[in-house]
């Protein structure tokens, strides 16, 4: 168990830099995950973590200490790859005590190390098969076990469950939870998936084109979400963002979108006449309104989709396309044209030049 | 539509007859035969025919330009106790055995360093499969000047650097041409042994290696317990087509040495050729090629258990 700091670290494959500064502070035991679209770097820095990469600029730190320099087995980190890496010419119980026969453990306690991490995996009935004798899960269980059996300061997982099927993700996310629960262990889980983040993570760090656009717990980066990057990547479906200009008169505030739309602000909201912004509003933060006025904005609907406890709808408002989800069983009708009402509490304004989060 | 069909169609739960034909077209046994038969007829004409024929040879006293009768075995009674062939026989294996070890130790860590990140990688492998383009005649020719009893560049090397006083007569000694001939054999089988094995070493995935790295392995850990287990069948594989291919040389032989000194690098297959050509005993000649079957069928059948599909690998 330790920490992990990693102090504007930067990665340059050759002349192409992938990684422009990035900070973080990973706490002990805490559970952080490394989101962001393909390509934004969060292999790179993982494998850096885990020292197989090496750091073009800055440091990284495990439990207080500089490791730039020292190589991954002296780190005391354990990682799970995406493909599981499996040793195919060994079984599952000597896929697991790998690490522990290299070690020159004694053959009791590796026995007893595996048998216990067997069964917190409830792997103890395959430990003789070969891992092309398992299913996918399996596979991803053993590799799991591998990290664990060894004990680790640290445990590393690079998208754990992209290769796995949509019902058993979810299963093996709540597994990987619980295990965390129950060992304690400081994780960095890499995923490009935003729920997956979202549920799983004690932390999240947001990056993007090698930048960490910002740092929080779920609920912060999903209410208030510091840049444009960040409000259109955290939640499902997507924040609708509609660009426009602030409007101010006689102690009233709007943005103006497109064709003199006005889209409500609350009076306190934050920016000055004239001013370009992008109005971010949740497709769950919609409601119909009996009547337009103030307060509201007509939306043109196009396709109605019921998923069954919700209805969702792809609608125009102000010329641009948004997502609306309802939790009444309205009668929506395409091309029906309904006023509705956000819920001013939760608009974002983002200034449109920087994309950063207006306060007031 | 006919009549049968028609019912068919009426009372869907009968399913029709096919007909013999149909139903011969459908069996796989049955098409497996039909498109195996052009090509074992071909290895029936081109391949068992010749072997059957040598065999026969080897049971008569047939000569070039006489004619020959049936002898049974008495071909095989005169070679055992035939000093020339019992030493044919002790070279064939020294030779095989020994460029085998060579071949396979010195490929396998060309194709080790191969496979490492080296500058002009693409260059140096094309390299490295020269010996192996290059006609075996050719290359013969070469070794036969490289160890001339006047000329040879080793000799005159070591006389300039001051380690030897007179040249060596490497082709004129018996266990100097042994050595020189086997070296010839393994300057030239490398390339094959090193690529097949690069070949393998190509499909065995990185993050296995990223893998034991994080386990704690050692380079020599990494290739003892990861590399060199998945390197198994293919390592089978090439050692199978490498012991056969020296085992059964014959031009490298031919062009340095002809077998001489005294018959000292005379292999099984050289000895044949001339006791059956320029020695005329076609018969005799072709016992001491049917000798050399049995202990290649042995080979085979050790690397066909070697090549027996292992637990892990998959179907
Ligand atoms: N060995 C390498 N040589 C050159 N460029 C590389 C190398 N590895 C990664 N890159 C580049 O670095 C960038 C970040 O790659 P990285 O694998 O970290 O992305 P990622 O965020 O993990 O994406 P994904 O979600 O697709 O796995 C990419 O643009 C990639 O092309
Ligand atoms: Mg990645």
């Amino acid at each position: 168990m330790a920490s992990v700091e990693i102090r504007n670290v930067f990665k340059a494959f050759g002349s192409t830099e992938v990684l422009h500064g990035v900070s973080v502070d990973i706490q002990n035991e805490e559970f952080v995950v490394l989101v962001g679209p393909s390509g934004c770097g969060k292999s790179t820095l993982l494998r850096m973590i885990a020292g197989l990469e090496e750091i073009t600029k800055g440091d990284i730190l495990i439990g207080g200490r500089q490791v730039n320099n020292l190589p991954p087995k002296d780190r005391d980190v354990a990682m799970v790859f995406q493909n599981y890496a499996l040793y195919p010419h060994m079984t599952v119980f000597d896929n697991m005590a790998f690490s522990l026969k290299l070690a020159k453990a004694p053959k009791a306690e590796i026995q007893e190390r595996v048998q216990r991490a067997a069964e917190i995996l409830n792997l103890s009935d395959y430990l003789e098969r070969y891992p092309r004798q398992l299913s996918g899960g399996q596979r991803q269980r053993v590799a799991m076990g591998r990290a664990i059996v060894r004990d680790p300061l640290v445990f590393l997982f690079d998208e754990p469950l992209s290769n796995l099927d949509a019902k058993l993700r979810v299963q093996m996310r709540a597994e990987i939870k619980a295990l965390h629960h129950k060992l304690r262990t400081t994780v960095v889980y890499v995923t490009h998936d935003q729920v997956e983040a979202m549920t799983m993570a004690d932390r999240i760090v947001v990056m993007h084109d090698g930048i960490v656009e910002q740092v929080g717990d779920p609920i912060t980066l999903f209410d208030t979400p510091d840049n444009l990057f960040v409000a259109g990547f955290i939640g499902s479906p997507a924040m609708n963002l509609i660009p426009g200009r602030i409007g101010r008169r006689d102690g009233r505030v709007w943005v103006e979108a497109r064709a003199g739309v006005r889209l409500p602000l609350r009076p306190n909201a934050p920016g000055q006449q004239g001013q370009e912004v992008v109005y971010g509003v949740r497709p769950k933060s919609f409601q119909i309104a009996p009547s337009p006025g103030d307060d509201t904005v007509d939306m043109t609907v196009g396709v109605v989709e019921p998923t069954g406890d919700e209805i969702e709808v792809i609608a125009k408002v102000a010329g641009e396309q948004v997502c609306a989800v309802f939790t009444d069983r309205l009668a929506l009708k395409p091309e029906q044209t309904v006023a509705v009402r956000p819920q001013l509490d939760s608009v974002h304004l983002f200034d449109a030049g920087s994309g950063k989060r207006l306060v007031a | 539509m006919s009549a049968r069909e028609a019912a068919a169609r009426v009372r869907p739960d009968v399913i029709p007859e096919p007909s013999l034909v149909a139903r011969l077209l459908n069996s796989r046994n049955f098409l497996g035969f039909i498109f195996m038969l052009p090509l074992a007829i071909l290895l029936l004409v081109f391949l068992t025919y010749p072997l059957g024929l040598g065999v026969w040879l080897a049971m008569t006293n047939q000569r070039i330009g006489g004619e020959g009768f049936f002898i049974g075995l008495a071909n095989f009674e005169f070679l055992v106790r035939d000093d020339v062939f019992r030493l044919s026989v002790f070279n064939t294996v020294l030779y095989t055995v020994i460029a085998s070890v060579f071949k396979f130790g010195l490929g396998l860590w060309l194709a080790l360093v191969l496979n490492e990140r080296v500058p002009f990688k693409a260059l140096i492998r094309a390299v490295v499969l020269l010996p192996w383009i290059i006609p075996t005649v050719l290359s013969a020719i070469a070794f036969w000047w490289i160890y001339d009893s006047q000329f040879s560049i080793i000799s005159w090397s070591l006389v300039k650097l001051g380690l030897i006083d007179e040249y060596i007569d490497f082709l004129g000694r018996p266990n100097w041409a042994r050595a020189s001939v086997i070296i010839a054999n393994i300057w030239r089988g490398i390339p094959f042994v090193a690529i097949s094995l690069l070949a393998g070493l190509q499909t065995i995935s990185p993050t296995l290696y990223e893998a034991a790295v994080l386990d704690g392995a050692s380079p020599w850990q990494k290739f003892r317990y990861v590399t060199f287990p998945q390197l198994t069948p293919i390592i089978a594989v090439v050692m199978t087509f490498s012991v056969i291919f020296t085992f059964t040389d014959f031009q490298l032989i031919y062009v340095l040495t002809r077998g001489g000194p005294v018959n000292s690098t005379h292999l099984m297959a050289t000895l044949a050729f001339q006791r059956a050509i320029p020695g005329g005993s076609l018969g005799e000649g072709a016992a001491i090629a049917s000798a050399m079957i049995p202990i290649l069928a042995a080979a085979i059948l050790i690397s066909f258990f070697g090549l027996q599909k292992r637990k892990w690998q998959s179907e």
